[in-house]
């Protein structure tokens, strides 16, 4: 049994949702063989194959691959996948975006966001916000899996020494292209990968009084989140949504601030290690999940944390 | 141009679901079912396809139960002009509901197909991606915004760093994130009218399509409740119990 992971990456390094997906397909058991496209993506193929577990490494280094593009990356995965028994990436904006395409492909279905490994054809995923968990038994071919992010310990970066297959396979099926990005720089860790969070709410009322958590943020290492309500609310962007639409995350600390705790919301965040929450309604929702609840105004107690740190 | 909708019933999004005690799946016994919240986005954006005169016909998809018709109904009401209901009464999955948006797709050479980012029931996201996969056409999911052009769109699209923009040919298969649009609601006049817009209804069979699942659900199970915490008093003395109790900051 072979099983191919298809791991993002920066161009030079893979990134740590991938490593969970490898370590999802070590619980499934198997040779694992990960697959690197891009354009320049060498060196990220060689921090691969330095990834603990990893037999194999196949770097398909071309221009069609450069922007994650679904219908190219797909294209290349259909034509080396029908070698496996699994095929995993996490569930990521792109791994959600190229993946059932995929399955399509080669006529399987896709098992989405998988939280369990039960046995080789059998898996755990959540359904209904996280309000219940399914688990799934696939008698397709060819098992298709998105890993959740937060579900499985990453594999070790060090340790493997895989060897590393280069594929000339060009697929660029002219059927979109690739204009621009806004991409937020980055001071703080990334949401998904960050072990303390604090995020904002309509409570915050304006983007402007983010500060006040970038504050607390950089003194605690920690990494800066938002309910849906503020991002739609213009106080900041999209990449800072937490939740069923948006990331999924499982921090050792959650720190909700100004947030009622919306199912939708609790989804992305209610496997943290421990939660607290700063709301001035005591009837918030957001204090059934809480291991430590203030109720305040938040405007009074996030100043007073700042000064306390 | 024609612009195709799917449109999926589920439960409603303010439904706090419950798991069976026989643990074969959620109480869906007089719960409120409604218009998938991304699939509202989704017509909302055809319509306004409509208004400004890039499309010339807005057809709504459903593929399920005869209530379905509820959820169509809602459609036509929001502006759409026609709806399709493919009726079955069994377990239908993104890849079946895929093969049958792709039977439509071609019965009716749709140019712009719009679905959902997910459904917030089984939360896949998989739908419009293998329906593109199927059709051999372009994909933009995950849009946050779109502007037709002369045989393609440029569409926005919500990614885990931020934005980006890509162009895709038509046809195509757009796929809604949260902040595409923000969806009208249904006058009154504009439900009675809908009363009269043509549902036609086909069986997957019709279609020739096989919608037999090739994933088992054995079991569905509550997730593991989280303790009860305590509410603390002061701000000094939540910084106590994360330092001393939790031991998660220091
Ligand atoms: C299909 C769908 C998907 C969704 N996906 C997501 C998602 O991924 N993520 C997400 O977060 N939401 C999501 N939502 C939205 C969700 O249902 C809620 O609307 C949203 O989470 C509410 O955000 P909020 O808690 O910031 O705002 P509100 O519910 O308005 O709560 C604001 C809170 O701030 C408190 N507050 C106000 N002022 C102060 C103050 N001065 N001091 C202290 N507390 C104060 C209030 O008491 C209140 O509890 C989704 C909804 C739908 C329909
Ligand atoms: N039974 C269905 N009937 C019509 N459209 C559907 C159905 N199931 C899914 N869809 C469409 O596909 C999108 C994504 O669904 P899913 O892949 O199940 O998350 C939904 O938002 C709908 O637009």
């Amino acid at each position: 049994m072979s099983i191919l992971v298809v791991a993002e990456h920066d161009n030079s390094s893979v990134k740590a949702s991938a490593l969970v997906a490898i370590a999802a397909a070590q619980a499934i058991g198997g040779d694992i063989e990960v697959l690197i496209a891009g354009a320049g993506c060498a060196a990220a193929g060689e921090t691969a194959a330095k990834v603990a577990g990893v037999n194999k490494v196949l770097v398909a280094d071309n221009d069609a691959y450069s922007h994650d593009l679904a219908e190219n990356i797909a294209a290349l995965i259909v034509e080396i996948g029908s070698n496996y028994s699994h095929i995993l990436s996490a569930t990521t904006a792109s791994g959600k975006n190229f993946m059932p395409r995929v399955a399509a492909l080669l006529d399987v279905a896709q098992i989405s966001d998988i939280s369990g490994v039960v046995s080789e054809d059998t898996f755990e995923r959540p359904i209904y916000a996280g309000n219940a968990i399914a688990t799934v038994q696939s008698t397709d071919s060819i098992k298709v899996l998105t890993v959740r992010g937060t579900a499985f310990d990453p594999a070790a970066a060090d340790g493997g020494s895989a060897t590393i297959e280069n594929l000339d396979i060009a697929k660029d099926e002219g059927l979109s292209s690739w204009d621009k990005e806004e991409i937020a720089e980055l001071e703080r860790p990334e949401l998904t990968a960050a072990s303390i969070i604090i995020s904002g709410g309509r409570g915050m009322q304006n983007g402007e009084n983010f500060a006040l958590l970038e504050s607390v943020a950089d003194k605690l290492g920690a990494a800066i989140g938002a309910s849906r309500a503020a991002v739609d609310a213009g106080f900041v962007p999209n990449d800072m949504q937490v939740g069923q639409t948006g990331k999924i995350v499982a921090p050792d600390l959650y720190i909700a601030v100004g947030i009622s705790g919306a199912i939708q919301h609790l989804a992305g965040m209610k496997d943290s290690k421990v939660i607290v929450a700063i709301n001035k309604d005591e009837d918030a929702p957001i204090f059934q999940v809480a291991d430590y609840g203030l109720v305040a105004d938040l405007f009074k107690a996030v100043p007073e944390l700042d000064a306390l740190l | 141009m024609k612009v195709l909708v799917a449109v999926k019933r589920v439960v409603d999004y303010n439904v706090n679901i419950r798991v069976l005690g026989d643990n074969t799946g959620v109480d869906l016994n007089n719960v409120k079912m409604s218009v998938n919240p991304f699939d509202e986005i989704a017509i909302e954006e055809a319509v306004r396809l409509k208004e400004a005169g890039t499309a010339e016909e807005v057809i709504v998809v459903s593929v399920g139960a005869s209530a379905c018709q509820e959820q169509i109904r809602t459609a036509l009401a929001l502006g759409a002009d026609r709806g399709i209901l493919v009726e079955t009464e069994e377990e239908v999955q993104p890849l079946a509901i895929a093969k049958v948006l792709k039977a439509i797709v071609d019965k009716e050479q749709a140019q712009i197909i719009i679905t959902g980012k997910q459904a917030i029931d089984g939360d896949n996201s998989q739908t419009g991606q293998m329906l593109a996969a199927l059709a051999g056409l372009s994909q933009a999911t995950f849009a946050s915004e779109l502007q037709v052009g002369d045989g393609t769109a440029t569409v926005t699209r919500e990614v885990d760093a931020g934005l980006e923009t890509i162009t895709v040919k038509l046809p195509t298969i757009i796929t809604t994130d949260l902040r595409l649009n923000e969806p009208r609601y249904a006058s009154l006049p504009n439900i009675m009218k809908a009363k009269k817009k043509t549902i036609d209804t086909f069986t997957p069979e019709d279609l020739g399509v096989d919608v037999t699942p090739t994933v088992k659900t054995l079991k569905v199970t509550p997730p593991s409740a989280r303790q009860a915490g305590i509410i603390v008093e002061s701000v000094e003395e939540l910084v106590d119990k994360l330092k001393n109790e939790a031991k998660v900051i220091s």
